[in-house]
């Protein structure tokens, strides 16, 4: 067992790697208010996947990066998500067998807790944003959710990643 | 979270970080470079003989600006040695680097850059940023490779400045919303017009003295308000550069004002 639960890490590391990219991509403007969340989804989906391989501790990493890469408050991004990875984990059996429009639903719920958070550290630390430009990214977050589930669910059929 | 905000103690761990993320941003940043390559190695002749020619027009009225500068220079040096007053613009020239901006984007909800110049560059936290044509920000995070710094409208940031006509001194806070700034706490009575040019006045001990900043653009001046709204519009394009300046200021021009530089900050 131990031989094959160890299958695909470069394509795990490729997919994390690629949803930061496409986090500080530059976009225009109007693109970059609705910006959704690469890194949640890819969160979400691995730890959903596979949550003997992705779980808390790489989303907290992950989580790190992104306050590094968006210079935020370390730990404000790593805590969001590890508190979200943390969620999936728990009901990623649950989550498997929801049909795809019902797992964009909770994405979008995850998208939502996880933008609180956000946005409850940043009021604290003093650069609060307003509501409504937290709010849009949730909801291109949820909808494009069917099509990056379809693309990694494809990735990791591929290179059978177990 | 507390020790990053409050203590500034994660900087060590944080500038670790930045070398793992540097590659992405350098990476991300790369269509936009090739694009700049190939619009600079795929251009005509004639286009470059143009460009050329323009650059030598130009560079030729700047060297006859630099002429009356000297003469002007020379003028205000008598002047004050009449009035035996000290001459606090001597040797203003300060040390600077020429940085790029990589074309990446930070948290949405706050006005930032990165540069591609990091401690390997001696840039220190702080340290002001200025476009071709003023003041654009300063640096708030080091790491080895790239610097992320914070542009004069972010919210966060206010900036001395004073009014090149007559000397009134304020402070512009930044208006991320309207990409502008705003001089806060001025009363409805102050000598301040529409078009009037604001320069850096040093006071802050960030900024070295005599940049131009921006031009008011809009008073607003409301009876029932203490302090009238002045709107100013910065002088540097902030969203269409792609090179800065890192400037090392010396900080000579006000020693009263017990400002330090980076050099004499580190014994």
């Amino acid at each position: 067992m131990s031989i094959v639960a160890r299958r695909g890490t470069p394509i795990i590391f490729f997919t994390m790697v690629l949803s930061l990219m496409l986090t500080i991509m530059p976009l225009p403007t109007w693109a970059e208010e609705i910006r959704p969340h690469f890194v949640l989804m890819a969160v979400v989906y691995w730890s959903m996947a596979l949550p003997h391989r992705v779980n808390i501790g790489i989303a907290w990493v992950m989580g790190l990066l992104l306050d590094v890469s968006y210079d935020a408050v370390l730990g404000q991004y790593a805590l969001a998500l590890a508190l979200i990875a943390f969620f999936t984990v728990n009901l990623h059996q649950r989550l498997r067998v929801f049909p795809v429009w019902q797992q964009a639903i909770v994405v979008f719920v995850f998208s939502m807790l996880y933008s609180l958070i956000v946005l409850w550290i940043k009021g604290i630390t003093g650069t609060a944003p307003s509501v409504w430009t937290i709010i849009t990214p949730c909801f291109t977050t949820a909808v494009l959710w069917p099509g990056v589930f379809m693309f990694l669910r494809k990735l990791r059929r591929i290179y059978s990643v177990s | 979270m507390v020790l990053d905000h409050r203590l500034h103690a994660m900087d060590t761990i944080r500038s670790a970080l930045t070398v793992v993320v540097d590659p992405l941003r350098y990476l991300v940043n790369l269509p936009s470079d090739i694009i700049d390559w190939s619009s600079e190695s795929f251009v005509s002749h004639s286009t470059l003989e143009e460009e050329n020619k323009t650059l030598r027009t130009k560079n030729e009225l700047l060297q006859a600006k630099l002429q009356k500068y000297a003469s002007l220079k020379a003028e205000n040096a008598n002047l004050r040695a009449l009035l035996k007053s000290v001459d606090n613009h001597e040797e203003t020239l300060e040390q600077v680097l020429i940085a790029e901006i990589l074309s990446v984007d930070l948290d949405p909800y706050r006005r930032q850059f990165v540069i591609n110049k990091g401690s390997s560059n001696n840039v220190y936290v702080g340290q002001p940023i200025m476009g071709a044509l003023g003041a654009m920000g300063k640096v708030i995070h080091v790491g080895p490779l790239s610097s992320t710094a914070m542009m004069i409208t972010d919210a966060s940031h206010s900036i001395p400045v004073q009014i090149n006509r007559n000397g009134v001194r304020a402070i512009a806070v930044g208006q991320p919303k309207l990409q502008r700034l705003e001089l806060i706490h001025q009363p409805n009575n102050a000598d301040i017009l529409v078009d009037d040019l604001l320069v850096t006045s040093g006071l802050g001990c960030v900024f070295p003295p005599g940049y131009p900043v921006g031009r008011v653009t809009e008073i607003i001046t409301n009876p029932s308000l203490p302090f009238a709204q002045i709107i100013v519009e910065p002088t540097a394009e902030l969203d269409r550069h792609r090179e800065v300046l890192l400037v090392w200021p010396s900080h000579r021009a006000n020693k009263e004002a017990q400002c330090k530089g980076p050099a004499e900050e580190k014994p």
